[in-house]
């Protein structure tokens, strides 16, 4: 077998358990869009378009609390930016391929993927070891569009009255879970949250998003450079 | 601005930022600092978008009182503290949320 396909396929191995939360998220979200007003179409061409779980579902909450499309798009951005943390670690393996090869890999570079091929790059020397990422990605890709498809199937039949909207908090509290045992997490989650709530209806074009996540960093930064300085 | 318009540039900016961390950034251009803070940003950004959707209510106001979304998250907290799994938390914390709107 073709060193590529195998290392392809082992990026299809190592992503799938991570995959099992991203099932009901698209369900949900395709459920969802369809609630607050995307035509079947557009919710599609969304997962395909955008084809990320917390930036998708951000735009959907702004969008059904009538924020103006300057507000969704940068709270996007800023969802996304935990994005350039991973730039650092990722680019050093990459750096060596044409550039046709880094515009197809971009898209396909979502969390779940990101986290397996770097530990899988950091192992391994092979100069084709990019396919893992292209597999892993891919597998996300097939699961995210299918759950969007049938999350739209099912929307019609769900009723309204399971409140299911309150699944969107309850995935991003679960994207946290690792965070609730640390600190400085706890101290800016809390602040970030306040700052989001008490402003909900004082900052203007629903900016909250923005308003809160920064002072969020604001505190972590201050909080890190205090311990920092202590040790 | 259409829908469409918008879910395009929404795809266009989650794209640049992807694109950015394998073409544009460099190692050397994050120092320890920088890295440190980045890794803050899922905890400032995501608490931005849980805590408005569990404690406004569907007119716009805070509510803390007769609210099960609170009761619900905090066991769904909970959840994610003991069993650290994603799918634990978010059905727990549905079933929780149903278990006290349809039978409580």
């Amino acid at each position: 077998m073709n060193s590529k396909f195998k290392i392809f396929l082992k990026g299809v191995k190592d992503v799938s358990p991570l995959m099992i939360p991203v099932v009901p998220f698209g369900l949900i979200f395709g459920v969802l869009a369809i609630d607050v007003g995307f035509t079947p179409l557009q919710t599609m061409g969304m997962s395909l378009i955008i084809f990320g779980g917390a930036s998708q579902i951000v735009l959907l909450q702004l969008f059904s609390g009538g924020a103006s499309s300057l507000v969704i798009i940068s709270s996007v951005g800023a969802v996304n930016s935990r994005h350039l943390l991973y730039g650092a670690v990722v680019s050093e393996h990459l750096s060596d391929l044409r550039l046709i090869w880094k515009i197809i890999i971009s898209y396909f570079l979502i969390d779940q993927a990101f986290a397996r091929s770097n530990e899988y790059f950091n192992k391994n020397k092979d100069e084709n070891k990019y396919f893992h990422l292209i597999g892993g990605g891919a597998t996300c890709w097939i699961i995210w569009q299918s759950t969007t498809f049938l999350g739209i199937i099912l929307g019609a039949a769900i009723p309204e009255e399971l409140g299911l909207s309150f699944a969107i908090p309850l995935t991003f509290l679960a994207l946290l879970i690792n965070d609730f045992r640390k600190f400085i997490n706890i101290v800016v989650i809390i602040v970030s949250g306040i700052v989001a709530t008490a402003g909900y209806n004082i900052i203007p074009f629903k900016a909250y998003v923005i308003v809160a996540a920064l002072t969020g960093l604001l505190s972590a930064v201050i909080l890190t450079k205090m311990i920092n300085l202590n040790e | 601005m259409s829908n469409w318009v918008l879910i395009i540039y929404c795809g266009f900016i989650t794209y640049l930022t992807r694109f950015t961390m394998i073409a544009l950034i460099k190692k050397e251009m994050f120092n320890d600092r920088i890295r440190q803070i980045l890794s803050f940003v899922p905890s400032a950004i995501f608490p931005a978008i849980i805590f408005p959707a569990i404690f406004i209510n569907d007119i716009g106001f805070i509510q803390v009182e007769d609210n099960p979304k609170i009761i619900a998250a905090l066991i769904a907290v909970i959840i994610g503290i003991f069993f650290r799994s994603i799918v634990a938390t978010i059905f727990l914390g549905l079933a929780s949320y149903w278990f006290i709107i349809f039978i409580i």
